[in-house]
């Protein structure tokens, strides 16, 4: 800390600083989008609109909730900062592949993140939610183009970031590392960009021809032109329900990490869980985003189809889970911040997945569909799974990023009151989804019996944000005066942490090139 | 009015007209519930199993002392496989199981009886209209009790969604596209129909009352309307 220098940062190279950049800027992203909820639970705290009542603000903030904590925070903070910072180490890599392409990523994601600040901030903000679907979003008088040319930088920098790490794991591999003796988290990256790869393109075609639409006037949306406002719904979902899995997958990863080192254990069954969960949900991802048009008059045969294809996801999901079960038993647990979070996310994992077997199935989902029911669901299995996730993993490589123990009683209480706090404000959401609350609303007066559960999940919200504030106190003092850390700090068996120092220096490792045995795995603990 | 005798014509043996769908399991929403408890019950089971499973493991195996290390078992190439193959094989089986019971219900909510009766419904930004196809055209949607009802939707400017939470219903209206679906009121009662695809800055006040009453009442109401509709394009024409 003491010989900082900020051009060493901006033109940085080197995977772990690029890492430590995309966590600040998805940190950063998950502050303000935090803010945004905070702003939307109080809106809710009675049927009119509770203590803010002007929809057009509110209408922008679910907008800006939605794409900033999705494409800002989860899916930069886990594929940009955790991949960035872990990959090269765990596979033994002196750095990734292409060091100034990844530099060159980051500084887009960043442009990103600053054109989404500025659409706040413009008289005519973006008010079309996080999917943009036309007709509304190119008839409203609200900003589109912000929105779009966002989604551009971020795909360009993510499609830019799979290649990258593609190459990297395929080709850097430490010497005598085979496949099956990667980290599972390595697999799991691997399997985000893949997706990345394949359909970020489909997202950016979707949204240029809004674009196009709104400010060029073609009719690829218009009907009245020949266009078809179905057509970017099932252009949108064949990113997006992909995209699920870009988040879902790495977060698996950071737990599998986690709790097979504080369990000293290894990885049950580790070739199901990467041939059939990773490589399962690869093959699924893409043939089941009808399930997000369930009630847009699609036929029925694609209906019942993509019913089948989704409720299969069970099968991955369910192997991955199994192995994640599985690290547990016959294990030695000792329990730190980590893996308090990695426990709770069992649980979001068990509750968001489960909700999602009657909302795959087309004729629950007809009553189902856009209420707080499924945004409760999707609460659960995405956002809070993957953020527990990624808190998780943050305390976890705390010692290693540097050098200090973020571990601390203002962790532990931000820990429990995060807990907590979201269970509170997404178990009413099941209750009143399943009685009919619709998603998305500013107001409820045709629904006054719900106001006491709105109430519940805005207390449940103030909690968290007690929670959050702790949390992050908890990062900045650790950074600063947290305890220092040993070398290994947790004992693990995996290549960052018995081959490089804590920090790692520039190149990871000192002295020759890591090696490694052919029995070697990184869960190698029972001996 | 030929319509409305049409409508007079269906009125009486309406009650007993129960349409073939429901014959078995009764109203497609009671079936929807039916289903659902099942469902639950299926989610319960399974959250239970893993969730105590998790907890059990949790507090069993904490470590004894600093050094402990988990004994996981290595599984063999059999045993490796078995554990792949059998619980895909169990949560396939739940799957097309779910898929069967869903798939059947499907069919169901998306094939009306014949003898059901129509009626259009427009939804703006930012109110529905319902047009009963007799000149007659209300804000308020009024069934008759009995009486299979198909709704053929659609909008002129943004996607709108017909949520009808009590009959468990919902699908878009899209610009360019019609859709249906269809319900029937069991019992007589009010309830609300809002939409549930975002649609801008009123989307949340965009509702209207779902009224079903029994059929003597609705058709006296028709009457009403179909001579109150017709008295003002005589006196417009006038
Ligand atoms: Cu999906
Ligand atoms: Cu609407």
């Amino acid at each position: 800390m003491s010989d900082f220098k900020l051009t060493e940062w901006i033109f940085t190279t080197d995977h772990k600083r690029v890492g430590i950049l995309y966590l600040i800027g998805s940190l950063a992203a998950f502050g303000v989008a935090g803010c945004a909820a905070v702003y939307i639970r109080l809106n809710q705290l009675s049927p009119s609109g509770g203590l803010f009542s002007d929809p057009q603000n509110y209408n922008i903030a679910l907008y800006f909730h939605g794409a900033a904590m999705i494409l800002a925070f989860l899916i930069p903070g886990l594929t940009g900062f955790f991949a960035n910072y872990l990959v090269p180490l765990m596979i033994g890599a002196r750095d990734v592949a292409f060091p100034r392409i990844n530099a060159f990523s980051v500084w887009l994601f960043f442009a990103a993140i600053v054109l989404a600040l500025i659409s706040l901030m413009v008289s005519d903000g973006p008010d079309v939610m996080w999917t943009g679907y036309p007709p509304y979003s190119v008839t409203t008088v609200g900003n589109t183009a912000f929105y779009v040319f966002t989604v551009h930088l971020l795909g360009f920098s993510s499609i830019l970031g799979a290649v990258n790490f593609l190459v990297t794991i395929l080709y850097m591999r430490a010497k005598g590392m085979g496949f099956n003796q990667m980290n599972i988290f390595v697999w799991t990256v691997l399997g985000a960009f893949v997706l990345q790869l394949i359909f970020i393109p489909v997202l950016a075609s979707a949204v240029t021809m809004l674009l196009f639409d709104k400010y060029l006037g073609t009719h690829f949306f218009d009907p009245t032109g020949g266009g078809d406002v179905l057509l970017y719904q099932n252009l949108f979902w064949f990113y997006s329900h992909p995209a699920v899995y870009v988040i879902l997958l790495p977060a698996m990863g950071v737990l599998f990490e986690v709790i097979s080192t504080m369990a000293k254990n290894r990885v049950f069954n580790y070739k199901a869980c990467v041939y059939g969960g990773v490589f399962g949900l690869i093959l699924l991802s893409g043939e089941v985003w009808v399930h997000h048009l369930y009630v847009a008059g699609m036929p029925n045969w694609l209906r019942t189809g993509q019913m089948v294809t989704t409720l299969l996801i069970s099968v991955p999901v369910g192997l991955m889970v199994i192995s994640l079960w599985g690290t547990l038993y016959r294990a030695a647990i000792t329990y730190n911040v980590a893996m308090h979070y990695a426990c709770a996310c069992l649980f979001l994992l068990l509750v968001g997945g489960l909700t999602g077997i009657p909302l795959a199935m087309t004729v629950l989902d007809l009553h189902l569909g856009e209420t707080a029911f499924i945004h409760a669901h999707f609460h659960f299995v995405m956002a809070l799974f993957a953020t527990f996730s990624i808190f998780s993993g943050i305390y976890f490589w705390f010692p290693k990023m540097t050098g200090r123990v973020a571990d601390s009683k203002p962790a532990l209480i931000g820990f429990w009151l995060n807990f907590v706090g979201v269970t509170m404000t997404f178990t009413p959401l099941f209750i009143i989804g399943m009685q009919g609350m619709p998603r998305r609303y500013a107001t409820y007066e045709q629904f006054p019996q719900f106001e006491p559960y709105h109430q519940m999940a805005t207390l449940g919200a103030m909690v968290v944000v007690v929670g959050m504030l702790l949390t992050f106190y908890s990062w900045i003092n650790g950074a600063i005066r947290g305890p220092k850390a040993a070398e290994n700090h947790w004992r693990s068996k995996s290549l960052e942490w018995t081959h490089a120092p804590s920090p790692p220096g520039p190149g990871n490792f000192p002295g020759q090139d890591p090696e490694v045995a052919k029995e070697w795995t990184p869960y190698d603990y029972a001996r | 009015m030929p319509s409305l005798r049409r409508l007079m014509a269906v009125a009486v043996p309406m009650a007993m007209a129960a349409a073939p769908a429901m014959a078995n399991g009764g109203t497609p929403h009671s079936q929807w519930d039916h289903l659902w408890g099942h469902v639950l019950l299926d989610l319960v089971v399974i959250g239970v199993v893993f969730g105590l499973g998790a907890l059990w493991m949790m507090f069993r195996y904490r470590a004894k002392s600093p050094d402990d290390v988990g004994t996981g078992p290595k599984l063999t190439k059999a045993q490796a496989i078995g554990w792949a193959l059998l619980p895909a094989a169990i949560f396939m089986a739940d799957d097309f199981f779910l898929a069967a019971k869903g798939w059947s219900l499907f069919t169901v909510y998306r094939s009306a009886p014949a003898d059901a009766m129509e009626i259009k419904v427009t939804g703006y930004q930012w109110y529905w209209e319902f047009d009963y196809g007799n000149g007659v055209v209300t804000q308020e949607l009024k069934v008759p009790v009995g009486k299979p009802v198909v709704l053929r939707m659609t909008s002129p400017d943004v996607i709108h969604s017909f949520g009808l939470a009590e009959y468990r219903v919902k699908e878009d209206l899209m610009p360019g596209r019609v859709s249906w679906l269809w319900f029937v009121a069991d019992k007589p009662g009010k309830t609300v129909a809002t939409c549930t695809m975002y649609c801008g800055l009123a989307h949340s006040k965009m509702y209207s009352d779902v009224v079903a009453v029994p059929a003597s009442e609705f058709h006296a109401w028709m009457e009403s309307k179909v001579r109150q509709a017709r008295a003002t394009t005589d006196s417009s024409r006038g």
